[in-house]
């Protein structure tokens, strides 16, 4: 059997997990911890991704997709590297409503495009949020060139996380073709 | 909605740049931040927007219209402030003209020939570089963008092209880089060379610059000089750069940083990772495998 890899990657409270979530046809096996209650991130969710989460995606009997998310925070950082490793492409989550991390969500991308030169999008999650930035904002903001795809995203709606892969797919297709 | 965030996170030239290629027409605030208590994304302290600082107005993608909170904007301080009008014209006309608006006060102003179009028109500009170029040095502060949003028409606007602007202040900004690029840490102290003698002859050197220099001393760090001449970052900075750039003194840092080397150590492993490589058969089956979902 066929397996491919797709990262999930972004800053910390991207949505990464969530996006996984919505399309894996399998429960998510996440390494979700608790944040302790003394540390600055608990202000903004009580769990967080510490080494990976997993979903899966079979094609068929010879095929299966299988999506790994990053973990968000810095400190785990030395995971990117390892789940980097042979992936088709990778998909970078922005949360659009906080543009104090796209700081951080460029330098993650700039990250992985140094891993490993695949083709990638990017999604600008957390679009029903009243304080989403508009995706063409964003694009300037993440000094996105205009033929990088910026995908607007709701990750807890699995239509919109459907359309994001398959732009990757479609990504690398025409990356192949050219 | 408004565009909205803190320019410590998207700093004003980076928003100056985003309005300039969206071509936008509307109006930039920027607040005092106050604390709420929460933590942002990044874990800094997350900031309300609270009294306005600064205000800048966008047509099309240009700025016609900036002003300061605190400071004067009106047409006759701005006149004032560019030697067009004496103090004692600018206090008569603000007695007299108080309830006037700059348009209005312009055309007789013109009309009086106390002042040409073309006065106007440069003392204006060059209010709304100064105020632009001040806010693109501050690196903290709510900000948010209003579409659609105009100043008053009473105000007189000039349009002005941001792309030189953006030139301009990020020079600005550089040399403010460039000082802290060579005094990047306060708490490091100042010695004089060898010879220190030879190297101070025939030297002219301001007022500053010797009062910086009679603390020169190894038990003096740069910030305690500072603080002893009452001076701010930017202008111990400048004069310790001139210093140093002159060969004059010498800066003693506490401890040698060991950084560098850390964030060149994994670079070698990350030379050889490479993606899969698919063909297209296998892309294609995935695709319609997602369209199924």
């Amino acid at each position: 059997m066929q397996t491919v890899k797709m990262v999930v990657t972004g800053p910390f409270s991207s949505g990464k997990t969530e996006f996984i979530k919505s399309i894996s046809e399998i429960e998510v096996v996440s390494t979700e911890r608790g944040i302790s209650k003394a540390s600055k991130e608990a202000e903004v969710k009580d769990n967080t991704t510490v080494a990976m989460d997993f979903g899966r995606i079979t094609v068929d009997d010879d095929l299966v997709l299988y999506l790994f998310g990053t973990p968000g925070q810095r400190r785990f950082d030395f995971m990117w590297e390892i789940l980097a490793e042979g992936m088709l492409g990778f998909i970078v989550m922005v949360d659009s409503s906080k543009p104090e991390t796209f700081r951080e969500a460029k330098n993650i991308l700039e990250t992985f495009r140094a891993y490993a030169p695949t083709p990638y999008v990017v999604a600008a999650n957390k679009q029903d949020h009243p304080d989403a930035w508009d995706p063409e904002d964003m694009r300037i903001a993440l000094r996105l060139e205009s033929d990088v795809k910026l995908l607007p995203c709701v990750a807890k709606e699995r239509d919109n996380v459907r359309n994001v892969l398959l732009e990757l797919l479609y990504t690398i297709l025409e990356e192949m073709e050219s | 909605m408004p565009l909205q965030g803190n320019i410590r996170d998207f700093s004003t030239t980076q928003l100056l740049n985003l309005v300039n290629l969206s071509r936008r027409t509307g109006m930039l605030t920027i607040f005092e931040g106050v604390p709420t208590g929460e933590k942002d994304g990044n874990n800094n302290p997350k900031m309300a927007p609270g009294a306005q600082r600064a205000q800048v107005a966008f047509n099309k993608g240009k700025l016609i219209f900036a002003s300061l909170a605190g400071q004067e904007n009106g047409l006759v301080a701005v006149l004032n402030k560019a030697g067009k009008l004496t103090d004692d014209q600018a206090k008569v006309l603000r007695e007299r003209a108080k309830n006037t608006s700059d348009k209005a006060l312009a055309l007789r102003l013109i009309g009086a020939k106390y002042v040409s179009q073309a006065d106007v028109v440069n003392c204006i500009k060059q209010h709304i570089l100064d105020v632009v170029y001040n806010l693109m040095s501050w690196d903290d502060g709510p900000f948010r963008f209003d579409d659609e949003i105009t100043p008053s028409g009473e105000n007189i606007l000039v349009p002005i092209d941001i792309e030189p602007v953006i030139i301009e202040g990020a020079r600005r900004v550089r040399e403010v880089k460039e000082l802290e690029n060579v005094v990047d840490d306060l708490d490091a102290s100042l010695r004089f060379p060898e010879n220190p003698r030879e190297k101070f002859k025939g030297i002219h050197l301001s007022v500053d610059e010797w009062k910086v220099v009679s603390y020169v001393n190894p038990k003096n760090t740069i910030r305690m000089i500072m603080r002893q001449l009452n001076m701010s970052d930017v202008e111990i900075k400048r004069v310790v750069y001139g210093l140093v750039q002159a060969g004059l003194v010498e800066i003693v840092k506490k401890t040698a940083s060991k950084e560098d080397a850390a964030k060149n150590a994994p670079a070698s492993r990350r030379q050889q990772r490479k993606g899969s490589k698919p063909d297209a058969q296998l892309v294609n089956k995935l695709i319609n495998k997602l369209k199924t979902l």
